[in-house]
């Protein structure tokens, strides 16, 4: 029986076991921000420890930064202020490889370490972030940690834990016009709940997962997450290499042959075993919204919304409190519902090819009179992209605010927010209660694609009207 | 041999439930109180946004309820912690005063959270939760006693089996659940691995 990456890439990275079940694993690449960090460099300050491989780091600012006025320090919010320049003292006086305020490769961590090549097949990839998920689009095996974990990976670019089970996802069909990653991925969380996958890795595969394009297989690995699995990753193939190549950071000349050979053998085997297998079809599914207060509360946007005594008891506690704080009524369509702010951006969908899907549908069209939209590119390297080939001024000229990159709206620890109750589309990944900045605020999670359209209509809409 | 004083092998103390399925950390902790570089002060923040209103007033919530108040675990269901990595969320609770949880399950990355500050993290059937969150909602005087030894919850003279990673277990038993002082010791071996991984030394 063969071996699936999973494991292929956990044992080439093991160190030692350290109890039953609990081995010490070596990361390959620690990604590094201004949140989670700032604990962990003043304890290895205080016990005098250095950074064991600062050349196996970078990091970089992305949920504190404003994305107006972004350069004119210091930032109004001294709080912000404090933990931009807590980053830059931490990382001076650690070595490690900085991309700062004014660095033209700077972006959210999630979008900076594939787009410069840093990301690779085969890696074990940590960052005190859930979503470092995103990275196992490439066959690495990237998952999220808290600051403890931040501190030990500083000081021995290892952590303690628990070998993952391994479920595959199959998924077969082609996807229909208006379709896109974002809606394949909320289908999956919505049939296998919110917590379906603790304790799992997930194994994206499948026909209509290899047809999907680096970016979009990095938006399916980015929520696996929000299925409760704290890895997912997806193959690496042709596909994967001809991204890599010519990147900044990947390996490059003579190198490059070596690693596609080292790239190819890390891929799971034809025979591969797994501890489960999970099938779905997409054929003929159409664009899906969550009109929740979790990532797995989501319909099609043609469907209704569930009733109570339909669902199972233990499902009925979070849908009741759903509907209590969602303002929604139970069987209703979610087809029409009435947005105020509209959200194209965040780790899940900021890239390149999630500005141009938006564009094409706003092209043309104005934002509704009553929506706040915004744009706001993953990275600077995205935003330079998107403004050569002028989207900038498509979104302006419907009526969106064109921003610099960060986190923004995704969650509220910059000025970006929502007001009061006010009811966002938004492309980020997490509908949780207050994410977007406010207690009683809502958010409608779907693409960037269905995002331009609840813009331009002012309520939900199936793009599919719009295409 | 001598007890390493990291040992945790027992909690004992009041409880506080806290009702509800699927509670996220950005509940438990706004990413607002997030903006500081220490975990300080974040004790008084937890589940902030549900215990007061627009105005500032207190609600009904039970981390408001003084019935609860000095209690030493916290009683919750099914997929506590999920969604974000913060580990601003388990200091929330400890500094709230817990030190030891009791749910059905938990978002994975928040029970190694949990653990790698020395707050040990037990997991029950549901009925087992109800039964005990009830319990503590009758008479909140009650105390419980978790071992973690025996892995298990006791009062009024009854006991009942809880689960229990072993891996978590020998940590919190040996006092090793601050992982950085095993990891280091092996050093040497930490430096054979990356000296033979292809993408570090290879091409
Ligand atoms: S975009 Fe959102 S989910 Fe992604 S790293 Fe930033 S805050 Fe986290």
């Amino acid at each position: 029986m063969g071996k699936n990456l999973f494991n292929k890439v956990w044992d080439l990275h093991k160190v030692a076991a350290l109890s039953e079940t609990q081995d010490q694993l070596f990361i390959g690449l620690h990604l590094v921000h201004e949140v989670t960090s700032p604990q962990a460099f003043q304890e290895l300050r205080e016990r005098g420890i250095k950074v064991k491989y600062p050349d196996r780091a970078i990091a970089t600012v992305d949920h504190i930064v404003p994305t107006k006025d972004q350069f004119i320090r210091p930032y109004q919010d001294t709080l912000a202020e404090e933990m931009l320049q807590a980053v830059e003292k931490n990382t001076t006086e650690f070595g490690i490889p900085f991309f700062g305020l004014h660095s033209d490769s700077r972006g959210i961590v999630h979008i900076i370490g594939p787009e410069n090549g840093f990301t690779q097949p085969g890696m074990t990839i940590a960052c005190g972030d859930s979503h470092t998920s995103t990275h196992g689009a490439f066959g690495a095996i990237a998952f999220g940690v808290g600051t403890s974990q931040v501190r030990d990976l500083l000081a021995t670019q290892t952590l303690a834990v628990d070998r993952l089970k391994v479920r595959k996802i199959e998924v077969s069909g082609a996807r229909g016009p208006g379709v896109h990653a974002k809606d394949i991925i909320l289908r999956i969380i919505a049939e296998l709940g919110v917590m379906g996958g603790i304790g799992f890795a997930y194994e994206f595969a499948g026909p209509a997962i290899a047809a999907l394009s680096m970016e979009e297989r990095m938006t399916i690995c980015n929520m696996s997450i929000e299925g409760g699995a704290r890895a997912g990753y997806v193959n690496p193939d042709q596909m994967t290499f001809d991204y890599l190549k010519g990147r900044p950071f990947a390996p490059a000349g003579d190198a490059y042959a070596a690693a596609v050979a080292f790239w190819k053998s890390i891929a799971s085997d034809e025979d591969a075993q797994y501890d489960d297998v999970y099938r779905l079809d997409i054929t003929g599914m159409g664009p899906m919204v969550t009109w929740g207060i979790t990532p797995g509360q989501g319909v099609e946007v043609s469907g209704n919304l569930p009733r109570i005594a339909d669902l199972d008891e233990s499902e009925a506690e979070i849908t009741r409190k759903a509907y209590e704080h969602m303002g929604f009524t139970e069987g209703q369509k979610i087809e029409g519902a009435k947005i105020d702010v509209a959200f194209i951006g965040s780790c899940t969908n900021g890239r390149i090819s999630d500005f141009r899907a938006a564009a094409a549908v706003v092209k043309g069209r104005k934002v509704a009179a009553h929506v706040r939209a915004l744009a706001v590119p993953g990275s600077r390297k995205v935003k330079e992209q998107a403004e050569r080939e002028g989207l900038d001024v498509v979104f302006t000229e419907a009526g969106f605010e064109w921003r610099e990159a960060g986190c923004s709206m995704c969650l509220a620890m910059n000025p970006d927010k929502l007001v009061g109750r006010q009811m966002s589309a938004s492309s980020s990944n997490r509908n949780f209660i207050g994410r977007q900045g406010t207690p009683k605020g809502r958010t409608l999670l779907m693409s960037p694609a269905m995002v331009a359209a609840a813009a331009v209509e002012g309520a939900v809409s199936d793009v599919r009207k719009l295409l | 041999m001598t007890d390493n004083p990291a040992a945790i092998k027992s909690i004992e103390g009041r409880a506080l439930p806290y009702q509800g399925n699927d509670v996220d950390t950005d509940r438990i902790i706004p990413a607002r109180f997030l903006r500081s570089v220490t975990f300080e002060g974040l004790g008084e923040e937890v589940f902030i946004d549900e215990r007061v209103d627009e105005n500032g007033v207190k609600k009904e919530h039970p981390f408001n309820d003084p019935a609860y108040q000095g209690a030493s675990i916290l009683m919750v269901n099914r997929n506590f912690g999920c969604g974000s990595s913060r580990e601003h969320a388990p200091q929330a609770i400890m500094r709230f005063g817990l030190q030891a949880i009791v749910g059905e399950s938990f978002g994975e990355i928040f029970a190694g959270n949990c653990i790698s500050i020395g707050i040990p993290v037990f997991t029950a059937r549901e009925t087992v939760l109800q039964e005990l969150q009830n319990l503590a909602q009758r008479e909140p005087k009650t105390v419980f006693k978790l071992d973690v030894e025996a892995r298990s919850i006791s009062f009024n003279g009854k006991s009942i089996a809880l689960e229990m990673n072993s891996s978590v277990r020998t940590a919190l038993l040996g006092g090793t659940w601050n992982t950085l002082d095993e990891l280091l010791q092996n050093m040497a071996q930490i430096e054979s691995v990356y000296d033979r991984l292809p993408y570090i030394k290879g091409f």
